[in-house]
């Protein structure tokens, strides 16, 4: 029990009590992170309702395969973040740093897939304000896709790039042996913003690639 | 609270599902299904946000405040798409009197 003196901060009771405060903290930043992209997904639904055709034609110059294969591998690297979180409880430090290190190695996957797309989209003149030269039906309105696109992409990229920083900073630390069953708070909570970040894409897929499919062969 | 830990095992089912749901919502969206696409779309997605919610990030055995803070932060997203909306699709109904 030697580890608790050092894990457990004096105003809390007992361990339960403090992990159970810095869950709930990070639930109430995770609201509002619902609420900072809630306010895009909103945006995204006003123009998707007001240019329905427009944004059908935009939506399909995205890849579904890509778009598919990004969400399998972030689902994936969901897993083993979750995966990490039961080692860490039940106390297996190699597993741990081993289940860590496939959640990052699949984290920077899933940004270099990306990184592919928005190369690709930039090549073919899809690319707002940098390479955008489209000339097919409402240009506009096409182009406010983009603009969507890449503002909600690129958001959901820097809370990856964001993620793969604690991860790799968790698994240094969970490398060095800081966390055991009875403390192992931080990982828990890490996994919690892995876990969203996965949640996000859980519903950009669907409103960027796929829901237009069906009006273009 | 009592601790929790779930199983690896717990965690590879809710995983093995999230895999076929992703499968299932990019083969029904090369369907033609008319306006349902958006809908069968959405549903697949909040089913998997929920699978995710519930099990990866233990909101189902959490404790009752946590619950509360997860909900209000879903309600509120609601709360900005419903009132946006009902402003957006009503605007035309009634004309604007000297207009």
């Amino acid at each position: 029990m030697a580890n608790h003196s050092l894990a457990l901060r004096h105003q809390f009771e007992d361990v339960a009590q403090q992990k159970d405060a810095s869950t709930l903290g990070m639930w109430i930043f995770l609201a509002t992170e619902i609420l900072f992209f809630g306010g895009m997904f909103c945006c995204y639904t006003v123009y998707r309702a007001s240019y329905p055709h427009a944004f059908g034609i935009a939506s399909n110059h995205l890849e579904v395969l890509w778009g598919a294969v990004s969400t399998v591998v972030l689902i994936c690297s969901s897993y083993f973040m979750a995966c990490s979180v039961n080692s860490a409880a039940t106390g297996h430090r190699k597993a741990l740093v081993g289940f860590l290190a496939l959640t990052i190695v699949l984290a920077v996957a899933f940004l270099v897939i990306e990184m592919s797309e928005w190369y690709l989209l930039y090549k073919e003149g899809l690319m707002p304000g940098v390479n955008f030269t489209y000339k097919g039906i409402d240009p506009g309105h096409v182009q406010l896709f983009f603009c969507m696109y890449f503002a909600m992409t690129g958001l959901h990229a820097s809370h990856v790039t964001i993620g793969i920083v604690i991860l790799v900073i968790l698994a240094f630390r969970a490398y060095a042996g800081v966390f055991t069953p009875a403390y192992y708070t931080p990982v828990e909570i890490s996994g919690l913003y892995w876990h969203f970040v996965d949640l996000v894409w859980i519903f950009l897929f669907p409103l960027y690639y796929l829901i237009a499919r069906h009006l273009q062969g | 609270m009592a601790e929790h830990i779930v199983t690896k095992k717990q965690y590879a089912y809710v995983f093995a599902i999230l895999l076929v749901l992703t499968l299932v919502t990019t083969v029904a969206g090369n369907m033609d299904l008319g306006p349902f696409n958006v809908v069968v779309a959405l549903v697949i997605a909040v089913i998997k946000a929920s699978l995710v919610v519930l099990f990866f990030m233990h909101v189902y055995w959490s404790t009752k405040l946590t619950r509360l803070v997860a909900v209000s932060g879903i309600a509120w997203l609601g709360l900005l798409l419903w009132l946006t909306m009902t402003d957006l699709i009503s605007r035309g109904w009634l004309g604007v009197p000297g207009k």
